[in-house]
């Protein structure tokens, strides 16, 4: 083993990479390689999610049926959700945690490297699967991303390709998850203690905890759908002594988990990015870190307020109610955090900075519609409306994604050496955060005003804010080209290097190695300095 | 294009200016409306109360946010501080927004023991939900069976008019000046105004969910699942709403209508329809006759799950 310890050692020194490109992309067990796969994969998946947003907001431009049959618009309503969740947000996130987890704790990869491509490489099987059911005799699904039965049952064969691909996602995830938690327990750099790590990497491991819990919870319950429609068993149809509401429980057990899944990693790149452009340490590190394991225990405690209209009891109204509101409090604290951590700082505002803040605007513009919705009564009349349209989209797209594009904007350089262009990067952010108000916020009042969600046409009463919606749908896609042209031209055609420490304020061990960073780094663990960890010194 | 120009102002005056009771919805229309029920008007005052309590939050956060963003600049020669953390400031925001959470949960807890409570009512109607149709079954008006049963699907204009390259303008099918497309159906749910009616709902295919938000309220009607929920009108009129659970290819195409009418017309009503099947004098115009379902079920709902 000694020999081979020193081998590495030697081809490290030389950057090594694998020549030629299925031997490179295919058979990689380099985790940044495997980072760049996961988030090309992500941008992908978000522009076949966008273009069939692109498709609903066309058809809802006007009252009446221009476009599409209702049957088309379901299959992209219930199609869309699946790909940006499954494909777009979750899979950035992974990307991000295998560039950025074994860089900010000192590890030379990833614990379990062949692991680590295996999960990558079943992803875009998964996906084959699941879009192809859209070609097929008898259509794609058109019962929501929520598969709720009876109705999910009504689809033709996609059913099963629909169910299969939710398995190879969910068997994906998990596998990420086993390596991050492996990683961040294991590989740590010595004196790189669990209370000194990267707040990004806290998000990490309590998220993957999550999906450990919840993905198999899901493949519980899209297999017993499977068995209804093709084995005849009856867990969720009544008339067979099986009860649909018992899918929702279970669905919703993983769903809940789920959408914070899609929030805790973002939670920490905004804690990362906003001490680095205020020059100024995390306010409340340890607080964070309370805040998102509190978090992440209430999302498995509060799963039926997706559905309180079902005819729950009383008891069980109530008790949701008041379990789902006091997720404002932890969260009200990271807000206040982020916040405070900007207070006497010295900021500039270069785009992560600028996407970092937006953020934070706009998540809690997100989560104050999520505390109205908490509340039964009100939800009586707020659910299945645009209000929960336009809720999710901010907690989502100016939240989840918002935070993905402010990491690329933060790493890019660190990933590909040069700097992108700051001007193009400023004008994505003004055109996407202007656009994705107008898209998202006439939806509060649709919802409001008594517009269901999941419809392909409307009363004329509704007409003026579904336009005001569309165009701004429309704006909101054009400029995500924008960010695809600034992220190609930094990565081919900048002449700017960039420094090792990308950001002055920049504190983490990943910015102590070179820009871009070499395909083997930390190879040799680094020494720990405690006043160069981003969020300050944490031992007084 | 005249409501081109009504819109800023109408903007402007929003959220109060709409609080009228809507019973439909308006144009431009922003908020919730306040409905014709004493529950849907506490409904709008408890959404109200949410939503500036989070307007408040809103304006010290962003405000601070703000401030901060434009005095500790590095452009303007701010030197970062170095401090950070407060156990004081900390426990001060945790508090803080525990006693505002107790503060809204209350007097949602009060409104929600009273939407729960059916009990007291003068009269049930089942409510059935088809794709694409609602079946309305009149199963006790004071102790008494008033055997009305009919089956309620969008009318025919606005079936015109939704299908795909119909060529007919939306616009063009309205009702007194004002646009029901694709809220108006064949035979309305004709309820009396002052009694306090009990809803049963269940569904024979797949989930939907009933919801006129005049009434304040909606639920789902589940296969297998009876729930219940109650109302009482105060004012008569026109009340129009829409399937609101995903129920397949037509599910934008579901309506639902109630006519609210005193009660007195309502009995007029009622004996008018008496022995059953025959078709309805005035208020609907005659549609095609939509055989009942075959399989609609009989089971007279005795027990309701919601408490």
């Amino acid at each position: 083993m000694a020999h081979a310890a020193v081998h590495d050692t030697h081809h490290d020194a030389h950057d090594h990479k694998p020549q030629g490109f299925l031997h490179r992309w295919l058979f990689t067990t380099n985790h940044k390689d495997i980072g760049t796969l996961y988030l090309v994969f992500s941008m992908l998946m978000f522009f076949v999610g966008g273009s069939m947003a692109m498709i609903i907001r066309a058809e809802l431009f006007e009252p009446g049926m221009q476009l599409v049959r209702p049957e088309f618009f379901n299959e992209m309503t219930s199609v869309h959700a699946l790909v940006m969740i499954f494909g777009a947000v979750m899979p950035a996130f992974v990307g991000l945690g295998n560039w950025m987890i074994p860089m900010q704790i000192g590890a030379p990869d990833m614990a379990l490297p062949r692991m680590n491509n295996w999960s990558f490489w079943i992803l875009p099987f998964a996906f084959t699967l699941l879009l192809s059911s859209l070609f097929m005799p008898g259509a794609g699904p058109q019962g929501g991303w929520t598969l709720y039965p009876p109705l999910s049952l009504q689809g033709g064969n996609s059913v099963a390709f629909v169910i299969f691909a939710i398995h190879m996602m969910g068997i994906s995830s998990i596998m990420g998850a086993i390596n991050i938690i492996a990683t961040i327990l294991n590989m740590r750099a010595p004196g790189m203690d669990l209370l000194k790590m990267p707040i990004f990497v806290w998000s990490w491991l309590i998220t993957a905890f999550l999906l450990i819990a919840v993905m198999p919870v899901l493949a519980g319950a899209v297999t017993m759908l499977l068995t209804d429609k093709y084995f005849g068993t009856s867990f969720f149809n009544a008339a067979g002594g099986g009860d649909p509401v018992m899918y929702q429980h279970i669905f919703w057990f993983f769903g809940h988990p789920e959408v914070y899944i899609m929030i805790l990693p973002a939670f920490g790149i905004v804690s990362e990015i906003i001490p680095t452009f205020a020059r100024k340490p995390l306010f409340g590190y340890q607080a964070m870190i309370y805040a998102i394991a509190s978090i992440a225990f209430l999302s498995f405690i509060v799963w039926a307020h997706h559905m309180f209209t079902v005819g729950m009891p009383l008891g069980g109204e109530l008790y949701f109610m008041y379990a789902t509101m006091l997720i404002a409090i932890p969260t009200g604290v990271k807000v206040f955090n982020w916040v405070t951590t900007m207070w006497e700082g010295s900021m500039t505002f270069e785009t992560p900075m600028l996407f970092a803040i937006a953020f934070v605007i706009l998540f809690t513009i997100g989560g104050f519609s999520g505390l109205m919705l908490a509340i039964v009564p009100a939800d009586f009349q707020y659910h299945d409306t645009y209000f929960v349209v336009a809720h999710f989209h901010y907690v989502l797209v100016t939240g989840a994604i918002f935070a993905i594009m402010a990491s690329v904007y933060y790493w890019l350089p660190k990933w590909c050496g040069n700097m992108y262009s700051e001007r193009w990067g400023k004008i994505h952010f003004w055109m996407s955060v202007i656009s994705v108000n107008v898209l998202f916020f006439p939806q509060h009042f649709l919802g409001l005003a008594g517009m269901p969600r999941r419809i392909p046409d409307y009363n004329v009463a509704f007409a003026d804010f579904n336009m005001i919606s569309s165009i701004g749908g429309f704006w909101f896609g054009a400029s995500q080209l924008l960010f695809v042209g600034v992220v190609i031209h930094a990565v081919y055609f900048s002449k700017k290097r960039a420094q090792a420490r990308v950001w002055d304020g920049a504190r983490g061990l990943e910015w102590t190695v070179p820009s871009p960073a070499p395909h083997h780094t930390f190879s040799e663990p680094p020494v720990i300095d405690n006043s160069q960890l981003a969020h300050g010194d944490v031992t007084h | 294009m005249r409501r081109a120009l009504a819109a800023p102002a109408l903007m402007v005056l929003g959220m109060f200016a709409h609080q009228a009771a809507m019973a439909n919805p308006e144009p431009w229309q922003l908020n919730m409306p306040k409905g014709v029920t004493v529950t849907s008007n506490e409904v709008h005052d408890i959404h109200m109360i949410v939503l500036w309590i989070c307007v408040a939050i809103g304006v010290v956060v962003f405000g601070l946010m703000f401030v901060a963003m434009f005095r500790f600049r590095k452009s303007k020669g701010a030197v970062a501080a170095t401090w950070d953390h407060s156990t004081k400031l900390e426990a001060i925001w945790t508090i803080i927004p525990i006693l505002i959470l107790i503060g809204s949960a209350w007097p949602a807890t009060t409104l929600l023991l009273r939407m729960a409570d059916t009990s007291g009512s003068e009269m049930t109607v089942k409510v059935t939900g088809y794709q694409w149709k609602w079946r309305y079954e009149y199963v006790d008006f004071f102790g008494k069976d008033p055997g009305i049963n009919f089956v309620s699907s969008l009318e025919a204009q606005s079936n015109r008019a939704r299908q795909l390259g119909s060529g007919i303008d939306p616009a063009s099918i309205q009702v007194d000046g004002v646009s029901t497309y694709l809220l108006d159906v064949d035979k309305p749910l004709v309820l009396p105004t002052g009694v306090k009616i009990r809803f049963v709902f269940t569904a024979d295919d797949v989930i939907h969910a009933w919801w006129v938000p005049s009434l304040g309220w909606k639920q789902d009607a589940i296969p297998g699942i009876i729930n219940s929920a109650w109302t009482e009108i105060s004012q008569p009129g026109t009340y129009r709403g829409q399937c609101a659970e995903l129920c397949g290819r037509d599910h934008g195409f579901m309506p639902i209508v109630v006519k609210a009418v005193p009660k007195a017309e309502f009995e007029q009503w009622m004996t008018a329809q008496a022995p059953a099947p025959a078709p309805a004098p005035a208020p609907a115009e005659p549609a095609p006759a939509e055989p009942a379902p075959a399989t609609a079920t009989t089971i007279a709902p005795t027990t309701a799950p919601q408490g």
